[in-house]
């Protein structure tokens, strides 16, 4: 992890001027949009690789001026890829400025049950849909064939399951938030709405079936992975910090607790710690390259205190899941570190999946837990002025923080998302891919595309909620040091690839 | 698996619209959502239709498709010809399956996909936005667009299924 690295030291060129430059722009299959430039000298070694993010921190200045109470539903629009995480963090944060220090087990409940069903569809989505076809068909498949489409035709049953999957979240979502989009479950001290036995027996129908599923598609990644173990183990490795919530008592949770951090060799950094205080802990750094901020642990620097966040680094991090068959599998996962955490990047699949199946267990119990039917709701206090909401959505970490005035105006909003949390390692996976496997070799789209294998293995969210896909085909640009264009690839609609300068 | 039946009976006619609320004319779409509900509440033309709205398409909307005997989707579109256009869809593999958000014909194709059979007479009704901004409200011309999307609708629900293919064909020509 150290900033010696060979991937650290691809961060910048010592003469960039003299190199030709390579932009992968946009990203595929990751939700939004971002750019990966790579600088390769005369004899094709690779000298820089950055990854950029057009982050656009706009909605802070959006939320600005609002009541307090419009939070929970009004920062859905951030994303229209996991509201439900926005939805979740701004209502957190919000019970704190109404003083609700606990909220009723009936309102816990709902919130943690709601979560867990957007983690399973989000997940679901990922790996189903956006991550399999490279998993299952190889990097370098013909890219025609590496795509959804391409998994349904040459299995079906697999396709279907991941469509369901995520229906299946979606229905936990949609009757625990009263809606399918916008919801209003999730109010400041609370929930508006408890679970009827119509709908609880309506979620109940399918969750063995859920379970099933969930259990088979970890049985598949093992596969995947152990086939070529050794390929998993080292792809856009990096020895990283990992950070995440953990429960009072080490376990595994997704929906609130207190800080964790650990280093590359699985030592606790801090532990425990109240994340209303996350300011004392980590910092957001800038560099002159890109927008978007880059989060460290304040105790070590910007250097080196660079941290992952989302499935692997919640999966090493736990001391324990709270459900047996996610935490038999979670045995197996971190057997594979041979005593250190498992930084292998492609790993994050597997623990996402492990993920998928602690869901639905964790759902099943929920609706069996007779709380999910009660009627205290509510809780409320002495209204407070700063509102700080930690989650983990299903990306990462996700750090809502709002300031308000003796209006109940907001007058200050910080939010440190998932993607932003990342941003420090999936730079360092994509130069540690390019150093790997692109140094000296002439660029072709399946090397092009194990960069963004590696970039999609974190789920990076880049989502702005618009749907302008189709009108950005993947477009490849080679560029020399005067900005002239020299070379082009564009990928078609067609999924064909044409040299078009 | 049982979850893809929803509480209620299905209705055999689904209008799903898309977009975002929050920027601008894209969401025209939940707009015209907001219209057609409002409107359930007080007549009777809507009786038999579902409406679903969300931000995006994605594959698990393939599961609603199920059951039905049509559907009309809804979006925003800044080159579409004013006020709206209208037409039929097939299933086609197109490039959005690599994004996060689907197209329509995109949904249609996982349907067929998954389902092994055709999905329903599908069509897609394309209101021409301006301005995309986040925290925008819709543009004037976005609205008046909207209120002509919405008498279009409620004269295709007048109609049977079986014309609504003719009715692009009418249109098509008055837009010329």
């Amino acid at each position: 992890m150290s900033s010696d690295n060979i991937s650290s030291q691809l961060e910048t060129a010592k003469n960039p001027e003299d190199m030709e430059r390579i932009v992968i722009n946009p990203l595929t299959r990751v939700e939004g949009h971002g750019k990966v430039t790579l600088l390769q000298d005369e004899n094709l070694n690779i000298k820089q690789a950055r990854l950029h993010i057009s982050e656009f921190r706009g909605f802070e200045k959006f939320i600005q001026g609002r009541p307090y109470w419009e939070l929970p539903v009004l920062v859905q629009r951030l994303c229209g890829i996991c509201p439900v995480s926005h939805h979740l963090a701004a209502a957190k944060a919000t019970d704190m400025i109404v003083g609700a220090a606990e909220l009723t087990p009936t309102a816990e409940k709902i919130r943690r049950l709601m979560h867990f069903g957007q983690t399973l569809q989000s997940h679901a989505l990922h790996f189903f849909h956006l991550c399999s076809p490279d998993l299952l068909f190889g990097f370098d498949d013909d890219v025609r064939h590496r795509n959804i489409i391409g998994v349904i035709e040459d299995s079906p049953e697999i396709a279907k399951q991941g469509v369901l999957l995520r229906k299946y979240g979606q229905e936990v979502i949609r009757v625990t938030s009263g809606k399918r989009i916008h919801g209003t479950g999730a109010i400041p001290g609370g929930v508006n709405k408890t679970l009827s036995k119509k709908e609880i027996d309506y979620l109940k129908a399918d969750i063995d079936q859920i379970i099933s599923w969930s259990q088979d598609a970890v049985v598949l990644i093992k596969r995947i992975f152990f086939e070529h173990y050794d390929y998993h183990m080292s792809f856009g490795t990096i020895d990283s910090n990992m950070l995440s919530l953990t429960g009072n008592d080490g376990a595994f949770d997704i929906y609130h607790g207190g800080l964790r951090a650990r280093d590359e060799k699985g030592k606790i950094i801090f532990d425990h710690v109240d994340y209303t205080n996350y300011g004392d802990y980590i910092k957001e750094g800038v560099k002159n390259w890109s927008y978007m901020k880059f989060p460290f642990i304040t105790s070590i620097g910007q250097d080196d205190g660079w941290y992952r966040v989302g499935p692997l680094a919640r999966v090493n991090n736990c001391d324990f899941f709270t459900t047996p068959m996610a935490e038999k599998e979670r045995q197996e996962f971190i057997a594979t570190g041979n005593g250190l955490p498992v930084q292998s990047t492609l790993a994050f699949h597997w623990a996402r999946l492990i993920e998928v199946l602690h869901c639905a267990e964790a759902i099943k119990e929920l609706l069996n837990d007779s709380d999910i039917s009660g009627t205290e709701l509510l809780n409320r206090g002495e209204l407070q002025s700063t509102g700080i909401g930690v989650i983990e959505a299903p990306r990462g970490t996700l750090f809502h923080h709002y300031e308000i005035n003796d209006d109940g105006i907001v007058e200050k909003a910080n939010l440190i998302v998932s993607t932003t949390n990342n941003n420090q390692a999936m730079n360092e996976s994509i130069r540690k891919v390019a150093s790997q496997y692109l140094d000296g070799n002439k660029l072709t789209e399946p090397l092009l595309n194990q960069i963004e294998v590696a970039v999609r293995a974190y789920d990076p969210c880049l989502s702005c909620a618009t749907h302008a896909m189709g009108k950005m085909p993947l477009q490849i640009n080679l560029v020399n040091a005067n900005d002239e264009l020299i070379d082009r690839l564009e990928k078609r609609v067609t999924g064909e690839i044409d040299r078009t300068v | 698996m049982k979850s893809t039946e929803p509480f209620n009976d299905i209705a055999p006619t689904l209008i799903f619209t898309y977009g975002n609320p929050s920027r601008g004319d894209d969401g025209l779409g939940p707009a015209m959502f907001e219209l057609l509900e409002n409107s359930k509440q007080t007549s009777h033309d809507l009786d038999k239709v579902d409406l679903l709205t969300d931000y995006q398409l994605q594959i698990e909307h393939s599961v609603d498709l199920e059951h039905r005997e049509c559907v009309l989707f809804i979006d925003a579109s800044v080159s579409a010809e004013a006020p709206y256009e209208f037409h039929q869809l097939q299933p086609e593999r197109d490039n959005s399956y690599t994004t996060h958000a689907m197209s329509p014909v995109s949904v249609l194709d996982v349907y067929q996909q998954i389902n092994q059979c055709k999905p329903p007479p599908s069509y897609m009704l394309t209101i021409r936005g301006y301005e995309f901004g986040l925290g925008q409200a819709l543009t004037e011309q976005a609205e008046l667009n909207l209120q002509q999307g919405y008498d279009f609708i409620k004269q295709l629900l007048a109609t049977d299924f079986e014309q609504w293919p003719k009715i692009r064909a009418r249109d098509d020509k008055e837009n010329k």
